[in-house]
């Protein structure tokens, strides 16, 4: 027995170990390595240089910008998408009453997130294109011509521009997830508070959002990660442009690296981003713990 | 409306509603809760936003590139099916989807398999260093993609595998592990032991066991991992714009991203739109036809991972 039970856990687990080991943990050991090194490419020329690497990211201007609008992200995206997620799903299930053509919604809301961000960024810098998009066309048949913007063209426009996007995405994602939240909250809750004469407002911050709060949880870590990462939709869009006005830290780190041949301060760059991402989890995981309700 | 809202069965609402729901909801008083009138401003006008700029596209993309800049607005005046030929041919689509198709088959596969393989000992089998392995694997979860790029396009590289099939089809695979092992670990404890173990006494080894008993049983998390993966890996960008350098192999998403850059220069806008309608349609068939079990592969993924 004990014989057979090797003979089946070896050639079960061996593939995935070994094709993981070698192309995911690997790479990722190795690079806390190259960080440290000034690496150029070329394996002969690998020099161990310490923290040099990190000194110089302090430095860096470029950094700093591109820091400074992933910090933006991160503020807005979680704030707009989730608020906007959160009133449709509370618009389609507490109180339990069906809004007319519900199920067509959640369809429709959905949709944009089964597209490729990438596909996505291509359909939306139509969409912006100073003169055939469809934004300034829209603008103009309202009668806000003024309005008219080179949108991802504009130093002032360029970032919104793209975050729009992002939230046009998700939205229907985190409402659907908060639906589901919603939906297992025992009715007999809204049941008692309605004949306690409280309004739907007053249910919604009282029992809806304290009842769902793990959901939001969750979806604060998610959308912190998509604001600290954010590469596709800017290099699809806008390629940092203008003038690195929309320019975000991953798409930097890919810019040193793969145009620039600078892979040791790249994976530098890598590094960082992985510590940030980890922090901000673990932040947001202690500053939005509630005691758990259990029902 | 009012009647309807007492017997949704279509209602989102209804699907995990326990029956208590459709209860209530007949007999709440409508005046408690009215929708107001803002809301459904709200939801119609996020409907429109969502669904304009798809129309638009599909609109557009029978246009003729004169039409597209003169009158951006009105209907093709006829519909020039050519541009979605040109598309197909010229601009590579064809060719594009054509690569994605092979990579994604390929990764799905082996995804599926090995995780499932891999997932069934570390759920079902006790033995040394088996808490390191699954660890090991789950630890893929926290980092992100970026700090492993620069290393693995030099592995990628010496092993030979830029620009190729294989090459795309073992990264995809090894990175849709971590997930897929988590997942399929903790549904394949959820299953009964009872029956494979009636198996084994039956004389089946432990193999013909899996293939044949579990593998079966396990198929609800397997169509799961599926959904979840071939979305993830049909939209894949990041990877094959390091990894797959040579334009004859690029993938949909990647080589659309390409033709974006290059057919603006070229100002051949109406094979573009068509292009990018091409892409979007199966992706629409597939979301309206699996749409429930997609919603909930997608979200049970975020709260699982």
């Amino acid at each position: 027995m004990y014989h057979h039970k090797y003979r089946l856990i070896v050639p079960f687990l061996a593939p995935a170990l070994l094709l993981y080991g070698l192309l995911v943990l690997w790479p990722y050991t190795q690079s806390f390595y190259v960080a440290l090194t000034d690496w150029k490419g070329v394996s002969a020329n690998r020099n161990f240089v310490g923290l040099d690497n990190f000194g110089r990211l302090i430095q860096d201007p470029q950094f700093w910008n591109a820091l400074r609008h992933n910090g933006a992200m991160l503020v807005v995206l979680p704030v707009v998408t989730l608020s906007i997620a959160l009133l449709f799903a509370t618009l389609f299930t507490q109180g339990g009453r069906g809004v007319a053509g519900a199920s067509f919604y959640r369809v429709v809301f959905f949709f944009p997130q089964v597209m490729a961000v990438a596909i996505v960024g291509v359909l939306w810098n139509f969409v912006y294109h100073p003169t055939i998009g469809l934004a300034n066309g829209f603008l103009k048949a309202v009668g806000l011509a003024g309005l008219q913007r080179t949108w991802l063209g504009d130093a002032e426009t360029a970032l919104a521009a793209v975050a729009a996007v992002i939230v046009w995405q998700a939205v229907g994602f985190y409402m659907v997830l908060f639906m589901a939240g919603i939906q297992s909250i025992p009715i007999s809750f809204y049941e008692a508070a309605v004949i306690d004469g409280a309004s739907g407002r007053t249910m919604f911050w009282r029992i809806t959002l304290p009842l769902v709060w793990g959901h939001v949880q969750v979806a604060l870590i998610y959308l912190g990660i998509v604001a600290l990462d954010f590469f596709t939709i800017v290099q699809v869009m806008t390629i940092g442009g203008p003038n690195r006005a929309s320019d975000v830290v991953a798409r930097y780190m890919y810019e040193t690296a793969f145009s620039y041949a600078q892979f040791g301060y790249a994976t530098a760059i890598g590094v960082s981003l992985l510590f940030m991402t980890l922090t901000l989890s673990l932040l947001t995981f202690a500053l939005t713990r509630r005691e758990r309700v259990e029902f | 409306m009012l009647n309807e809202a007492g017997q949704v069965p279509t209602a989102p609402t209804a699907r995990a509603a326990p029956a208590s729901w459709a209860r209530a909801r007949e007999r709440w008083s409508p005046g408690a809760f009215a929708l107001t009138g803002v809301s459904q401003v709200l939801l119609v006008s996020w409907a429109v936003l969502v669904i304009f700029p798809l129309a638009w596209m599909v609109m557009t993309a029978f246009k003729s590139d004169q039409e597209i800049f003169f009158s951006p607005w009105q209907l093709p005046a006829t519909l020039r099916w050519e541009n979605f030929t040109r598309a197909w041919t010229q601009a590579s689509i064809g060719q594009y989807f054509l690569n994605s198709l092979i990579v994604v088959a390929g990764s799905l596969t082996f995804t599926l398999l090995l995780s499932s393989m891999a997932a069934y000992i570390l759920a079902r089998y006790e033995f040394v260093g088996r808490r390191v392995i699954y660890y090991a694997f789950l630890s893929g979860l926290m980092f992100p993609i970026f700090l492993a790029l620069v290393p693995l396009f030099f592995v990628v590289r010496d092993l030979g595998l830029l620009g190729t099939y294989h090459g795309l089809i073992l990264v995809y695979t090894a990175y849709s592990l971590p997930f897929s092992i988590f997942f399929l670990t903790s549904f394949f404890r959820t299953l009964p032991t009872e029956v494979a173990e009636a198996a084994i006494v039956d004389g089946a080894s432990h193999s013909a066991t899996f293939f044949r008993v579990m593998l079966p049983m396990a198929q609800p998390g397997l169509v799961s991992v599926g959904i979840f993966n071939f979305l993830g890996q049909w939209n894949q960008f990041i990877l094959p714009l390091v990894l797959n350098p040579d334009r004859d192999r690029y993938v949909l998403s990647q080589g659309l991203a390409f033709l974006a850059v290059q057919q603006g220069y070229q100002s051949d806008w109406s094979a573009l739109f068509a292009g990018l309608t091409i892409t979007m349609l199966p992706v629409l068939a597939v979301y309206v036809l699996f749409q429930r079990r997609l919603e909930s592969g997608l979200t049970a993924g975020a709260l699982k991972g």
